[in-house]
């Protein structure tokens, strides 16, 4: 009756090569995301469209040099919109699709399904600063030597503590709430989050929220580091706060389906 | 556990140490063994005590109306969910306390597949394939499931017959023991479903253990070695099919004949249990306990009457008859 040899299913399990596999889930991710016009859109187009814009056009008062003081906001907002809302959109909609209980049934191990999704945020993060970078630099951006590093750290973490809280959103709830409160989020954070407007220059109450939040401790750090060549260690302890603190809730409440 | 233990821990034949004896072949476990398995929703008992086993290398259907708990029990086989009460045990295994053991053993095709929604047919399955350690050739597995076309298409603009075929190529291509689909043919034309069957007969006589879900009695019919039919999340009834579809005293014999055959004679000759009736002229019903000397019976009385016993067949209920008779006939939401 069977057109297939003898033998064609003969079991011969085992666990594929670790590195292989955290590498291929993450790329698979990774070109999935500059494959999605959203997400190039939300994460490439939006900080360039901002860099350039305020750069060149003087719609808002920022202190000059301008794309020295907008650069690191830029950066900010990209870090934010791929490791938050890109991350948790996506999660939401590839667990109603039902990709993580799919790979979770793999040899994969559980803790890097959330792993591997970082990786992939980390590289598409990189993107953007290869990109941001080069068209600020174009524009004329002279970061201070000596905040490069500081500012590679502070990005690091950042993404950690967004990628986390990106988790914590979009592995709960379902898919079209996760869309609707990434957006609204991320819209809050760009405007009164310490992104756009720097902390110092949001009204009272509103200044000292934001510079505990992830996006204003970010967007200055970035800004203290890019500009100062200075180490921004307060903005750095808050991010590993909300990172711990996000990662801690989001291996309690992810959900597979 | 079940790899091939080292010469060493044979010492435990001549009696010298008594754990070795636990993993000599001798000991195979079951494939997947379910016992008193419990699993609530809410105030909703899905699975409300229910056993089953598999046995090396066969196949077992899983068989029942919507809402009557396959997706839940099979779930609790792949380790997702987690028992209210009950055990369930995969190659000798618990599937969540020894998940990372087991995973790379079992193959899984989920309810409705599992797939990014932008991936590509073939992305998808080398994902899959690379987490296995000696996987079937990708190009192949896409090849075999007519998914050659449409292996750069995005999942989300397969149809849904295709989706179901990359979801079975996905809990295949690692080369599992035991495998587990739930609703394989679901949303597949027949000529997929026909595939299908065979890929899971090919499974079975390469010592693959299997176990699926479905909603139609012919496949469970054609496919299974045990059927077990579940409703209200409880067993109902289970056997092969054969054993299912015969309880004895339901088989028939019909034939037909010249009408008004005086079947007084036919109704001594034949053993004591077995009736002979004509329904409607020229149509002959023989009820009872339906054997080949039956049969030698009722085709020597024929030719003493003189008449051709045409359109001659014994038949049983079907698996559909006993699934209806046993879980109803009322819709289910």
């Amino acid at each position: 009756m069977t057109s297939f040899s003898p033998g064609t299913f003969a079991p011969a399990p085992g666990r594929g090569r670790l590195s292989r596999m955290l590498l291929t889930q993450a790329r698979t991710e990774f070109v999935l995301t500059l494959r999605n016009g959203e997400q190039v859109l939300l994460t490439m187009l939006i900080p360039l469209g901002i860099l350039v814009g305020f750069t060149l056009l003087r719609v808002l008062p920022v202190p000059n040099p301008r794309v020295d003081n907008i650069t690191p906001r830029v950066l900010a907002l990209a870090v934010m919109s791929t490791a938050f809302t890109g991350q948790a959109i996506a999660l939401g909609f590839d667990r109603r699709y039902g990709v993580l209980k799919r790979l979770a049934a793999t040899a994969l191990p559980r803790w890097s399904l959330v792993a591997g999704r970082m990786l992939a945020v980390l590289g598409v993060v990189l993107v953007q600063l290869v990109v941001l970078g080069s068209v600020a630099a174009a524009l004329g951006w002279h970061p201070q030597p000596a905040g490069l590093a500081p500012a590679g750290l502070l990005i690091l973490v950042g993404t950690a503590a967004f990628g986390a809280l990106g988790v914590l959103l979009g592995g709960a709830l379902r898919a079209e709430v996760v869309l609707a409160v990434a957006n609204m989020v991320w819209l809050l954070l760009v405007v009164a989050g310490g992104i756009v407007l720097s902390v110092q220059a949001l009204p009272g109450p509103l200044a000292t929220i934001a510079a505990v939040l992830p996006s204003g401790a970010l967007a200055e750090g970035l800004h203290t580091a890019l500009m100062q060549g200075a180490t921004p260690w307060g903005a750095l302890g808050v991010l590993l706060a909300w990172a711990a603190a996000a990662a801690l809730l989001a291996a309690r409440t992810l959900r597979l389906s | 556990m079940h790899s091939p233990p080292s010469p060493g821990r044979y010492t435990g034949i001549r009696g010298l140490d008594l754990g070795s004896v636990i993993v000599t072949p001798l000991a195979r476990p079951a494939a997947v063994e379910v016992r008193g398995l419990v699993r609530s929703f809410g105030a909703v008992r899905a699975v409300d005590g229910l056993d089953l086993q598999v046995q090396p290398a066969t196949v077992l259907a899983l068989l029942g109306p919507n809402g009557a708990g396959k997706t839940t029990t099979v779930e609790a086989c792949e380790g997702f969910l987690r028992p209210d009460a009950g055990v369930v045990r995969v190659l000798g295994l618990d599937p969540i306390a020894d998940s990372a053991a087991l995973r790379p053993r079992v193959g899984v095709m989920p309810q409705g597949g599992g797939a990014y929604p932008g991936v590509r047919a073939a992305e998808m399955l080398s994902l899959v394939a690379v987490c296995a350690a000696r996987p079937l050739d990708v190009g192949w597995l896409l090849d075999v499931l007519g998914l050659n076309a449409v292996a750069r298409v995005p999942y989300k603009r397969l149809s849904g017959g295709q989706q179901q075929r990359l979801a079975l190529a996905c809990a295949l291509v690692g080369r599992p023991e035991v495998v587990f689909l739930d609703e394989p043919t679901a949303g597949m034309d027949p000529q997929a479903r026909r595939l299908v069957w065979d890929i899971i007969s090919r499974l079975r006589a390469d010592g693959v253990s299997v176990l699926f879900t479905t909603h139609l009695m012919e496949e469970a019919e054609a496919l299974a070695d045990q059927v077990v039919i579940i409703d209200h999340g409880r067993v109902v009834a289970q056997g092969s099919p054969a054993e299912l579809t015969s309880d004895g005293t339901e088989r028939q014999l019909r034939f037909g004949a010249r009408a008004g055959l005086d079947l007084s004679t036919l109704c001594d000759a034949l053993p004591a249990g077995c009736r002979a009736s004509e329904p409607r002229p020229g149509g002959y019903l023989v009820e009872g306990m339906i054997d080949p000397q039956v049969m030698a019976t009722v085709t020597a009385w024929c030719a003493r009457q003189g008449v051709f016993a045409e359109d001659l067949r014994v038949s049983r209920r079907s698996l559909e008859d006993v699934f209806l008779e046993l879980t109803g006939r009322e819709l289910r939401p």
